[in-house]
């Protein structure tokens, strides 16, 4: 799986993308990949404050539960109501199913997390422990 | 199919009976039951109730006494139940329930007797109840009892509570419990529900609380610690006087999870190495029945200086007679309405009579033995992650059959063809890669059973190198093949519809 | 077995418990009883009870018949026997009898979706007002002062460490919620409303105009419901958002306060925020229905501190113990037999009424009434105990302002003969 280029990466396995001072933000392929099935995604309401690192919902497969970190601050302006129907979307294209749009407040925050390249690695690591 | 059951000697395939729903059975007009004449003036619902009177019951179902005995009949066989076989479960202590526990719980005085009948009338309750206090006081090596909690769960919530009212008793309150990262998750979700903050604890190598961590982590913000003794590898903490010895010289309380009583019974008592606080589950150690997953009773045993802060009422001897003393200002309240799951103290009494001390310290013998004995015959087959004495249940992994793509699920599965209830997956996590097979046989097992088991378990061991598929789609002969959880979890469909509303939300 | 692990005594296998905590003896207790025994010991208890006697006490707790057909089927070792139905493939009959039951609970209850049942009534309001708090994300609760007294106790221990003020409000003359000083009471923080209904006293409660003043404040209402077999008459509570209620009515026997079976009901769109086990339907690899346990990521199994609730069991057996009840009685038989309560209870106010007061009189009750008289109420119990009667539970001790009354109950199994005896003894 190809990482996209115009993405950026957290070691939680989000990506996110940036446009102008807004950015979208969803799980990686690897990550839906660990999680396997995808039953069901928690998000937060539009308006919402959401903080780098912090927890801004959740995942769920069958057995598992996994939080969602933010990979920068700002504040929530839309979400991806079509996942509360079909989250299965996530498993077969992961790269195209975006969680929640945010208005980034520090786009200085974006500097820390991984291109593509670094994650890729990164997650070559990770796998081969 | 017959490569699928070679190797099988337990169980043979039989039919099995097909059964809707009983909402599919249910026609208008027929009926199960026949009240008798009213002997007062019938009164017109309409006129009594008013705007508050009810029209129909909608899809409730309408069948005969027949049909629902052929309903329910049907459905128990589709069920494995101890009755049928050894039934492995780690942790869950799934033992022979005695029918004489059945017998006495249905004498018409104790079955039909009303929670708030005057306690002069109640004296043979109040009695069933005091004698299982004093024999479990006796068993466990505390001061006192609550028999109030209905489930260990709710047990657990019970003795968190009583260690908050503690500290809060004293006037400095703390913040954190710890909770070794082999504990059960009631643990944590129970400490979070009693408003405090967990911290994990890790174990060392040997799969046992690690004395240096625990040393560095407590502090005078911690509470309590939350043991599991045996632990949930089935292992007796060897330090547990310096486990105790650390949380009491930081004025920290010790906890213990009783779910491992059944290794313990009348060799070892928790009050004797220091714990403060512990609940018991009489559905494990004390074989009232599980029933399908409940009712349970999850009685919490304490030391003297918890004592006044029991759950409301205490039982107290007066005069000769025995009465409720609701008069407790400092305790943590009630945690359920009513006495707890009186009909669990009448079977656990009845068990621990049937066995006297004797039985039931050979009881603890036969149950460390079995598990003992299951351990040394697949030792060689299965990987023993943590080498460790084994108490009452034994921890093996899937490692050596994970490499050829089996997981330790997936040979529970298998179990199922073999006429044996899988035994614990995955659980405790402390097990790499969520690969742990948890087998606690209990003392009820006769060797000809565990032999069965043994070789069952030997044998789907052979399988994972020769022909790991047979594993893999496992089971084959249940009445259903392993269930779509998918589809479940995305679209739950929680309740039966009639057909015309099927499709609606 | 001691040869094959390689131990030389079963003390081997005891030797690394330290040997100061191991036991140098037995413990003190009875020695071991044969069966015969352990009948004639248990008998003595029970023949220290009240077995022959006319019960007249409700107040959570309802002495109805119970059909033989369930014992007759619970006792099967298949039922009675059998763990949890993790294992799906040898559980369909446990799951399905689950699946029925949540089925029917809806029905009952007006609701869309209910659990596998929770350990009671009492603590099914704590975990309703728990998920009510999930949900709203506010933190208080009103509660009215004719819910269950040891209900109202249990919600304040679950309440205490959790940051979750409770305030209770009153009820009228008529025995219901006094609905000014409700709509006073509740604020900008109020997460829940709890009513029960029939209350306490007996009164069924005005569900619909509760409801209008919770929800017009952003409120959830919880409903619980102690008497079941009120629903066989009684307009089920639709305009609440949890119901929650304990289902002993429904064949599971009074054994002195348990076990008994509590239940939790609500609305689909709440269903992530419920505590307990849930069945769904779903199908297996060919296509054959079957069921399992679903959402369990709710559960403290798998999300630990961050579950809905500790809960880890249901009640299986007596829930099972419902659901055969409530397929006996079914579409007619509930609503047959709710009535018979409502004609006894109905007399019984009648003849009460001759000797004593009949407290809150202007709002329908279901089974249950509450009588003031000149006397104590403990010594009209006394009194009757003679003519092996059980009278209503005094209330001095819950509720000291109304005097020397107690709540009476009804069901299809007292006579008229001990409902006329019991309403002369309540006059002198």
């Amino acid at each position: 799986m190809a990482y996209p280029a115009d993405f950026r990466y957290t070691k939680e396995h989000e990506w996110i993308k940036v446009e102008g001072n807004s950015a979208t933000i969803g799980i990686t392929d690897h990550a839906q990949n660990s999680l396997g099935d995808i039953v069901f995604v928690d998000l937060p309401k539009p308006g919402t404050e959401v903080a780098a690192h912090k927890s801004f919902g959740s995942v769920e497969s069958v057995k598992a539960v996994s939080e969602l970190y933010a990979p920068a601050s700002g504040t929530v302006t839309e979400i991806n109501q079509a996942l509360a129907d079909s989250p299965e979307t996530i498993n077969s294209d992961a790269h195209g199913s975006w969680m929640i749009k945010i208005n980034l407040k520090d786009p200085g925050e974006l500097k820390s997390l991984l291109d593509s390249a670094d994650y890729e690695k990164y997650v070559a690591e990770e796998s081969s422990k | 199919m017959s490569d699928v059951n070679k190797n099988i000697k337990k169980v043979t395939r039989h039919v099995s009976q097909n059964e809707g729903l009983i909402f599919e059975r249910s026609s208008a007009g027929k009926r199960g039951y026949r009240l008798p004449p009213l002997d007062v003036p019938e009164v017109d619902a309409g006129k009594v109730l008013g705007a508050a009177v009810r029209e129909n019951l909608g899809e409730m179902p309408e069948v005969s006494e027949f049909e629902i005995i052929r309903h329910f009949t049907r459905l128990s066989t589709w069920n494995y139940a101890i009755d049928l076989g050894m039934y492995p479960l780690g942790s869950c202590t799934m033992k022979y329930n005695a029918r004489v526990n059945e017998t006495v719980v249905r004498l018409d005085g104790l079955a039909n007797a009303h929670p708030y009948l005057p306690e002069k009338m109640a004296q043979g309750a109040l009695r069933v109840m005091h004698e299982l206090s004093q024999a479990l006081i006796e068993i466990t090596g505390m001061d006192a009892i609550t028999l109030q909690p209905a489930a260990g769960a709710h047990g657990e919530m019970t003795g968190i509570m009583l260690v908050r009212a503690y500290f809060e008793a004293q006037g400095k309150q703390r913040k954190k419990i710890l909770i070794p990262d082999s504990a059960h998750g009631t643990n944590p979700a129970t400490a979070a529900i009693c408003g405090y903050e967990v911290e994990n604890l890790r174990s060392n190598a040997k799969g046992m609380v690690d004395i240096n961590a625990l040393a560095e982590q407590m502090n005078e913000d911690v509470a309590a610690l939350m043991l599991t003794n045996p632990n949930t590898l089935g292992v007796f903490e060897e330090d547990i006087h310096k486990i105790a010895d650390l949380m009491h010289n930081k004025g920290g309380l010790l906890y213990m999870d009783g779910a491992n009583m059944n290794a313990l019974v009348g060799k070892a008592r928790p009050g004797d190495f220091g714990v403060d606080v512990m609940h018991l589950n009489l559905h494990k150690t004390f074989s009232t029945p599980h029933g399908g997953g409940g009712p349970g009773s999850g009685p919490v045993a304490i030391k003297k200086h918890l004592e006044p802060f029991l759950p409301t009422p205490v039982i107290t001897a007066k005069d000769g007679r025995l009465a409720f003393d609701y008069d407790r200002p400092k305790s943590i309240g009630r945690v359920k309405a009513f006495y707890g799951n009186f009909g669990m103290h009448v079977r656990a009494l009845a068990y621990i009579l049937a066995n006297g001390p004797d039985g039931l310290r050979q009881t603890t013998e036969d149950a460390v033995l079995t598990a003992n004995y299951v351990r040394k015959k697949l030792e060689d087959v299965y990987d023993l992650p943590f080498k460790s004495p084994s108490m009452h249940e034994v921890v093996l992994s899937h490692r050596l059959q994970a490499q050829n793509g089996v997981k330790t699920g997936d040979i529970a599965k298998r179990l199922i063809d073999y006429g044996f209830h899988p035994y614990t997956t995955a659980f405790p996590l402390i097990v790499a890669d969520h690969g742990a097979i948890m087998i606690e046989p209990t003392e009820s097992e006769p060797k000809e059973e565990l032999d069965l088991f043994i070789d069952a378990m030997r044998s789907i061991a052979a399988e994972a190198g020769s022909n790991p598929e047979i594993i893999l789609n496992a089971p084959h002969t249940a009445r259903v093949e392993r269930m779509d959880e998918v589809t479940a979890n995305r679209k739950p469909i929680l309740r039966w519809k009639p057909a015309a509303d099927a499709g609606k939300p | 077995m001691l040869d094959a692990v390689g131990a030389r005594n079963i003390d081997d296998l005891f030797s690394h418990i330290p040997a100061e905590y191991r036991l140098k003896g037995d413990l003190h207790g009875p020695r071991q009883m044969g069966e015969a025994e352990i009948v004639d010991y248990f008998k003595g208890f029970a023949g220290d009870m009240s077995a022959g006697y006319s019960i007249m006490l409700g107040a959570g707790s309802y002495y109805h018949y119970r059909p033989v057909v369930i014992d007759s089927l619970i006792s099967r070792g298949e039922f009675f026997t059998a763990y949890t139905p993790y294992q799906a493939e040898i559980s369909q009959g446990t799951l399905q009898a689950i699946f029925e039951f949540q089925t029917m609970i809806c029905e009952l209850t007006g609701m869309e979706v209910a659990n596998a049942s929770l350990y009671d009534g009492s603590t099914g309001i704590a975990e309703a007002v728990m998920m009510a708090i999930r949900i709203t994300g506010r933190s208080s609760t009103v509660i009215a002062r004719s819910v269950h007294p040891e209900y109202r106790e249990v919600l304040r221990t679950y309440a205490q460490h959790q940051g979750m003020p409770i305030a209770e409000t009153a009820f009228l003359e008529t025995g219901r919620v006094d609905l000014k000083a409700l709509d006073a009471a509740i604020t900008d923080e109020t997460a829940c409303v709890v009513i029960q209904s029939p209350n306490f006293f007996g009164t069924i409660e005005d569900v619909a105009a509760v409801a209008d003043i919770a929800h017009k404040k952003g409120a959830l209402l919880i409903v619980s419901i102690a008497e079941a077999l009120s629903l066989g008459i009684v307009k089920p509570p639709v305009e609440a958002d949890i119901v929650t209620m304990e289902a002993q009515s429904f064949g599971v026997p009074l054994g002195y306060g348990g076990p008994y079976v509590g239940v939790l009901a609500t609305r689909e769109k709440f269903v992530r925020q419920m505590p307990g086990r849930l069945v769904g339907q779903t199908t297996d690899r060919q296509g054959k229905r079957g069921f399992v346990l679903t959402l369990s990521t709710r559960e403290q199994h798998i999300r630990r501190e961050k579950a809905t609730s500790n809960i880890c069991t249901n009640q299986g057996l007596v829930a099972l113990m419902a659901t055969i009840y409530m397929c006996i009685y079914g579409r007619e038989g509930l609503k047959e037999l709710a009535k018979q309560n409502l004609s006894k209870a109905a007399y019984a106010v009648g003849e009460f009424k001759k000797s004593a007061k009949i407290l809150f009189d202007g709002a329908p009750r279901f089974n249950e009434f509450v009588v003031q008289t000149p006397g104590a109420a403990k010594q009209i119990n006394d009194k009757l105990l003679d003519q092996k009667i059980i009278g209503g539970l005094p209330l001095n001790r819950y509720y000291p302002e109304l005097g020397n009354s107690a709540v009476w109950c009804c069901t299809e199994l007292v006579a008229k003969a001990q409902i006329d005896a019991a309403a002369q003894a309540v006059g002198k």
